[in-house]
């Protein structure tokens, strides 16, 4: 009796532990809690099912200094179809999962984390839809926020400075904002020139595409892709990492297909055209997010540059993105500045 | 049995859900507008709301209400995020009977809808005009099928009412002041702009077209039975902004845009002049982009004193209409503007201007060629030259308005 009880219980477990729940990413109503969907063997200290593949982008869009940790999950004996230009064309029943946090000190990763929220994107029958899941107090469940959340939380820097932010879980509204696509909800990151790199997987560090290919849930991607670089790399070359923070950071509002279309400034990665990547190009409907400044980009002057005003710019009413942000990135406010100072006319 | 219980769900009656002021009326308000249905309505009781966030609604057909534009205050002065007060992103949606109070960017903002009517909403920036205040009160872009009827717009630092890019629009019995654009229709395709009044803005009513956008090619306006009138504030719009260039006190400016028809207006107190028809001035690439306006009709309207405080100050139009008048300010003025090719043989007949105004109405249009070539006297004021029938624009409808 005891042999078979403790068969059982094997069995619970192993069930328990090796799957996640389908039926749920695909249910109309997302669940209250985070855990429901059983993505993480243990939550606390995010460690993902087997079938939860982590993943990184080459170049992060930024949000407020918070850490990401991404994954994906494809239903077994499917796969994600390459597109060129555009995210992987995830199967029915997909989820990519992605959880801010900030570390207790930056210099310190033992101390551990502060985690805020997970966002979902899940591929349904109609569609992708997204939600944030804010973690509690004891970070040991994230709860489904509909209308957002506010969190005032801070960190220790790397100088060792106490930073503190007003940071904002989206509310449903807001995801859609940014993951709009041609009035449909979009993932942003997992384009296969994206994920194009090295991560170290509890295997081996394999490439991104490489491992994707091994788990079998991709079957195909060119061998021959142009990657964007890592913004980050100061050894490559400053328009190649400019035009790559843009599109990550930019480039999926302010696209013929984005939210910001209207707009006619273009920062996807393909734009080539000058004045619709903002050189000379006056503003629209900009109002006072303008500053008083006449262009979006003036080459040679990135004080008289719109863009940069509004990358530098903490007011509402004035600040690019629109949300997300509440902080300046300064370290890519100097590479822009610096790209804007040495751009001819 | 079954069936019958599963076929009565799908067609779920559609609800009223009610938000009343007191604590966490910001989650409330927002998770009301995310969770609620098609076919519902949502009814936010009198009182003041303060938001520390930008509101937004993704919901097909619903209506939300207010109890009046002076009894449910939406209040943004303590906005810490979000580019705008409210955001609309779905189609067929009603908002009526509330304000929008001194939000940080836009008021409230509608993009890609097909179905938006805005009635008896107030948008309001409470510290009167400053640069500092928002740029549009109410914002609909890329959208169809739009309708502002009854509404109030105060204090925008760019246009209270702002078109954009839109098509198939009714502005009417509104109210546009101290805004620095009153009400402005922009690359936007059918409109009808009637029975509002403008007054107190730097400019009253704006026409406008603009290159290197999505949209453009702006035509088929109508303009008629409007108050433009004592647009006597300077310009306060943040420099870079087209509005900027807007002089104080002018009633009408109809700029780069086809099939414009102004008729029945009243256009008075507007120290700069009256009615401005010109084309866009700066430089452009835009193979796509007609920079000039053409088959423009002008008649039956009244005109009050105007050109009495001449802004030369602001961009170049007042300036240049001052110093080629010799002071003598118009009450209609037309820059004269054509394609070189039009300069030499003149313009065809169907794309002439035509002003069919009372005998006193004074006009002024520059000959650009005589201009060029410095002839002392560039200028011709004889409007009857550009007498000819009025062709009729046909009337804007939206489906289901009256």
């Amino acid at each position: 009796m005891k042999k078979i009880l403790k068969h059982f219980f094997v069995l619970f477990i192993c069930t328990y532990i090796y799957s996640v729940d389908e039926e749920l990413i695909l249910s109309q109503e997302f669940p209250d809690k985070l855990s429901d969907f059983r993505f993480f063997k243990d939550a606390s200290a995010q460690v993902p099912h087997d079938k939860v593949i982590p993943y990184e982008l080459i170049s992060t869009l930024f949000s407020d200094y918070s850490y990401k940790q991404r994954w994906v999950y494809v239903p077994n004996e499917k796969k994600a179809k390459y597109q060129e230009d555009w995210v992987f064309n995830f199967p029915t029943g997909s989820a990519l999962i992605k959880t801010f946090y900030y570390p207790i000190d930056e210099r310190n990763p033992e101390l551990g984390k502060n985690l805020l929220e997970t966002r979902l994107l899940l591929k349904k029958d109609q569609g992708w839809e997204a939600v944030s899941y804010a973690w509690n107090k004891e970070q040991n469940e994230a709860f489904k926020k509909i209308a957002g959340k506010t969190i005032n939380v801070s960190w220790t820097d790397f100088m060792g400075e106490e930073r503190d932010v007003r940071y904002r879980v989206p509310n449903v509204n807001q995801c859609k904002e940014c993951h709009d696509a041609d009035d449909k909800i979009s993932p942003i990151g997992p384009k296969a020139r994206n994920i194009n790199k090295d991560f170290a997987f509890k295997e081996d560090t394999f490439n991104q595409l490489t491992y994707w290919m091994n788990r079998q849930i991709i079957d195909e991607y060119p061998l021959d892709l142009v990657s964007p670089v890592d913004w980050t790399d100061e050894s490559k070359d400053i328009n190649d990492r400019v035009r790559s923070y843009l599109d990550i950071n930019c480039g999926h509002c302010h696209s013929p297909t984005g939210n910001a279309n209207s707009t006619g400034l273009y920062l996807h990665l393909n734009e080539t055209r000058n004045i619709n990547l903002g050189v000379f190009k006056k503003p629209v409907a900009t109002g006072r997010g303008s500053g008083g400044l006449k262009y979006s980009i003036v080459p040679g002057e990135p004080e008289e540059s719109i863009l940069l005003h509004r990358m530098i710019s903490m007011d509402p009413g004035v600040m690019m993105p629109e949300s997300g942000r509440a902080l300046t990135h300064t370290e890519a406010v100097e590479m822009v500045r610096d790209w804007i100072l040495l751009m001819e006319d | 049995m079954f069936i019958a219980c599963l076929a009565f769900s799908t067609f779920s009656y559609s609800k009223e859900i009610v938000i009343s002021p007191g604590d966490d009326s910001q989650e409330r308000l927002q998770e009301a507008m995310i969770l609620m249905s098609e076919g519902d309505t949502l009814v936010i009781k009198s009182g003041y709301y303060s938001f520390e966030d930008g509101l937004s609604l993704d919901v097909d057909n619903v209506i939300i209400t207010g109890e009046g534009m002076d009894k449910t205050i939406l209040d943004f002065k303590d906005q810490k995020s979000g580019a705008q007060g409210l955001l609309v992103t779905s189609d067929k949606v009603t908002l009526k009977d509330f304000a929008i109070l001194d939000a940080k960017g836009d008021a409230l903002k509608v993009i890609g809808t097909k179905g938006i009517n805005m009635i008896n909403l107030r948008t309001e920036w409470t510290g009167g005009p400053k640069s500092s205040n928002g740029a549009y009160g109410f914002y609909p872009v890329e959208s169809e099928d739009v309708l502002i009827d009854g509404c109030v717009a105060i204090g925008a630092s760019d246009a209270g009412i702002y078109v954009g890019q839109s098509k198939n629009i009714i502005v009417r019995n509104s109210i546009a002041q101290y805004n620095v654009a009153g009400i402005e229709i922009e690359n936007s395709y059918y409109a009808d702009v009637y029975n509002n009044l403008a007054s107190h803005n730097t400019g009253g009513i704006l026409i406008f077209d603009l290159p290197d956008l999505p949209q453009q090619g702006g035509h088929h306006i109508r303009v008629f039975d409007n108050k433009s009138i004592n647009n006597d504030t300077d310009n306060f719009a943040p420099e870079g902004n087209i509005v900027g260039e807007v002089p104080r006190g002018t009633g009408i400016i109809i700029m780069a845009n086809s099939d414009v028809e102004v008729f029945n207006n009243l256009m008075s107190g507007n120290g700069t002049v009256n009615l401005s028809i010109v084309s866009y001035s700066d430089e452009t690439d835009d193979p796509n982009y007609y920079p000039h306006p053409k088959r423009i009709q002008v008649h039956n309207n009244t005109y009050g004193p105007s050109g009495f405080d001449p802004d030369i100050e602001t961009g170049e139009l007042a300036k240049a209409l001052f110093e080629i008048s010799s002071g003598k300010m118009p009450d209609i003025f037309w820059d004269g503007v054509v394609p070189l090719s039009q300069m030499l043989f003149g313009q065809p007949d169907n794309e002439k201007l035509i002003i069919s105004e009372d005998s006193q109405v004074n006009f002024l249009t520059i000959s650009p060629i005589k201009y060029m070539l410095g002839f002392s006297n560039p200028i011709k004021i004889e409007k009857e030259d550009f007498q000819g029938i009025i062709n009729p624009l046909e009337s804007i409808t939206i489906d289901g308005i009256k």
